[in-house]
């Protein structure tokens, strides 16, 4: 397809659809949207969201209002089910549905949270190591070993035990031991951008360290980060649930999956239904991200693929 | 390659002394008299003066380090506050429990999902490739508490086939050698506890197995994918070899390469995960007894559980480097 020469405005749409004329990002997001399982992911996430978004208005009662008559009443579907508590009620009443809505506000809070807080500074603490090598690097990397070296969510475990339980501390032990992957993949593919033409361009026209790393490596490494976002987000959310199914985590009565399961868990004779959902919930919001994150790997970076 | 195992060895040294700084960093940062988080608050006006002290509370940090240093090297992780026996007395019998978990997940998770990786591999885009593949997906993405309870819920509550908790039923007798109960009960000859023990562990290690098994299986598809496409592969068809033998005999030898470092980060995965799994089924473990430490706030058990795991995290890491290294010798090289 060729480009239209006497066209002399700037059309913006075919800025985004032309092939020839568009940024590469748009050719990977088109890629992406090939990518079926990509599209399933970025469904189920969307949908995810949206309730977490819309949770006040598209809930059908409070989530944290007890009614004594409707207590451990079973899912619509069942014997003694009632269509005003579709998925049923928990031990005090509560209705089911509501609280599983208002768990995805939580959900989405602690991964926007705690992957920002890994993201940030493993991309820092990466580039800074990647960039500047000798000594920065191996303290930086000697650290991130260190974290590595507690078996995946001991060290979340361990941090909240000393600071103390609660929705906050959970988070930020998430976002603590989530830095090294960051970290470690910044600061490869910087080293990896820090040979070609375009640094040495750079620090040619004497653009300052911060411009170079920044401005001119960082959007470079996007993707791989773009990748570890989405797969870490999933992993956040289920360690976060572990966590609150610890009590660790998030605290009564505030709607969360994994404080969810473990109040059902002691009810799961006669009231399944009340651990039953939010595992469920869990589930289908991480694999939203899992499989994002495997479409966007093969859209972005055929290389990473396992 | 001798080189480089020294080499690796001698990275663990700096790693391990972050680790007792970690642990150390925590406890003196922790709001609240050390001494008195250490023995709980019921704790008598002379003990904690003693523990002040034992950690060498009135002198500087780094003194108070170094004297950790050399209470951990020589084993004294101090007394639990609340059953006021040693810390490594508790390690030792609850360690186990915990091996035997761990051990059983991996077994099942590496021969499954290898098992499975195979078979997808060979058959690529096949309904079976698909959904073990979707099967996997689900896997990663499910949390490991819950799996648990699910099959509590179904496989002993509902349909009454295994046991719900323990490692023992309340009436079998079994001698204790080992203390890893299903090689007790070979060892004494004993094929009723072999079952109950057996029975026992089926459920807490298939929950703690699912993870890594979808791991391992997504992992050797695509590792056997590449090699399947090899020259030499082709080389083995064109000779008219058959396709069961090529597959095994030539491709798996490569194709499993990259499996083996993933076998060994399972355990990372594995060890974290038991402290959910044995939570849930009551498994007498390691990962429980930290559980109850932590929920109990008795930092005796904290500290040395942690720093137990992370050790023995860090070391099977070195092993697995130096086996890898081993099958594979490229990577020395480097």
């Amino acid at each position: 397809m060729k480009v239209k020469k006497n066209k002399p405005k700037v059309n913006l749409w075919a800025r985004v659809t032309n092939p020839e004329d568009r940024h590469p990002f748009f050719d990977q997001i088109e890629k992406l949207f090939e990518n079926k399982t990509g599209v399933a992911g970025l469904i189920i996430i969307a949908l995810f969201a949206l309730t977490a978004i819309l949770a006040p208005a598209i809930s059908p009662h409070d989530p944290d209002e007890n009614s004594l008559y409707d207590q451990l009443k079973p899912p619509v579907w069942n014997e003694g089910g009632s269509t005003k508590n579709l998925l049923g009620t928990d031990d005090l009443g509560r209705d089911m549905l509501s609280r599983l809505i208002y768990g995805a506000r939580v959900s989405l809070t602690l991964g926007i949270v705690s992957v920002g807080i890994a993201l940030v500074c493993g991309c820092i603490l990466g580039a800074l190591a990647g960039y500047y090598k000798g000594w920065p690097d191996n303290l930086i990397m000697r650290l991130m070993d260190i974290i590595l070296a507690f078996p995946y969510i001991l060290l979340a475990i361990v941090i909240v035990a000393y600071l103390g339980p609660g929705l906050r501390n959970a988070m930020m032990a998430i976002g603590i031991i989530n830095i090294p992957r960051f970290a470690r993949i910044i600061r490869a593919s910087v080293i990896e951008e820090y040979e070609k033409d375009y640094v040495t361009a750079a620090r040619a026209v004497g653009a300052s360290n911060r411009r170079i790393i920044f401005n001119a490596i960082f959007p470079n490494c996007l993707a791989p980060i773009i990748v570890q976002a989405s797969l870490g987000f999933g992993e956040a959310i289920l360690s976060g649930a572990g966590l609150s199914f610890l009590g660790l985590g998030a605290q009564p009565p505030l709607s969360e999956w994994g404080a969810m399961i473990a109040q059902g868990r002691s009810m799961i004779l006669r009231a399944w239904w009340v651990m039953t959902y939010p595992g469920i919930a869990i589930l289908l919001a991480v694999l939203g991200f899992n499989l994002l994150g495997d479409g966007l790997r093969d859209a972005l970076d055929p290389r990473l693929r396992d | 390659m001798i080189g480089f195992i020294i080499r690796r060895t001698l990275v663990v040294i700096p790693t391990l002394l972050g680790i007792t700084i970690i642990i150390f960093t925590m406890l003196a940062i922790t709001p609240g008299d050390p001494a008195e988080l250490l023995l709980g608050e019921r704790a008598t006006k002379e003990s904690l003066e003693a523990m002040r002290e034992y950690l060498g509370l009135n002198k500087p940090l780094y003194v108070q380090y170094g004297m950790f240093l050399k209470r951990v090297a020589k084993f004294d992780l101090g007394e639990t506050i609340w059953t006021r026996q040693k810390v490594y007395i508790e390690i030792m019998e609850r360690f186990p429990a915990t091996i035997e978990l761990t051990l059983a997940a991996m077994i099942i998770s590496s021969f499954l999902g290898v098992l499975l990786g195979i078979i997808s591999a060979t058959k690529q885009y096949s309904w079976f490739d698909y959904a073990s593949m979707l099967g996997s997906l689900f896997g990663v993405s499910m949390p490991v508490f819950w799996l648990g309870l699910m099959l509590m819920l179904i496989f002993s509550l509902s349909l009454g086939l295994f046991p719900m908790s323990g490692r023992l039923g309340v009436d079998t007798n079994l001698t204790v050698i080992t203390n890893l109960f299903v090689v007790d009960s070979i060892l004494t000859g004993n094929w009723t506890a072999l079952k109950d023990a057996l029975m026992h562990l089926a459920l807490p290690a298939i929950a703690l197995s699912t993870i890594p098994l979808a791991i391992v299986a997504r992992m050797t598809r695509s590792s056997m994918l590449e090699v399947l496409r090899q020259d030499y592969i082709k080389t083995a068809r064109a000779k008219g070899l058959s396709e069961v033998k090529i597959v095994l005999k030539h491709a798996l030898r490569n194709g499993l390469i990259p499996v083996v470092t993933v076998v060994g980060l399972q355990f990372g995965i594995l060890l974290g995960g038991a402290i959910l799994t044995e939570t849930v089924f009551a498994w007498p473990g390691i990962g429980k007894w930290l559980f109850d430490g932590v929920v109990k706030r008795d930092y005796m058990v904290i500290q040395g559980g942690t720093l137990l795991v992370a050790t023995i995290f860090v070391i099977i890491n070195l092993i697995v480097d130096v086996l890898y290294a081993i099958i594979n010798p490229r990577i020395s090289v480097k």
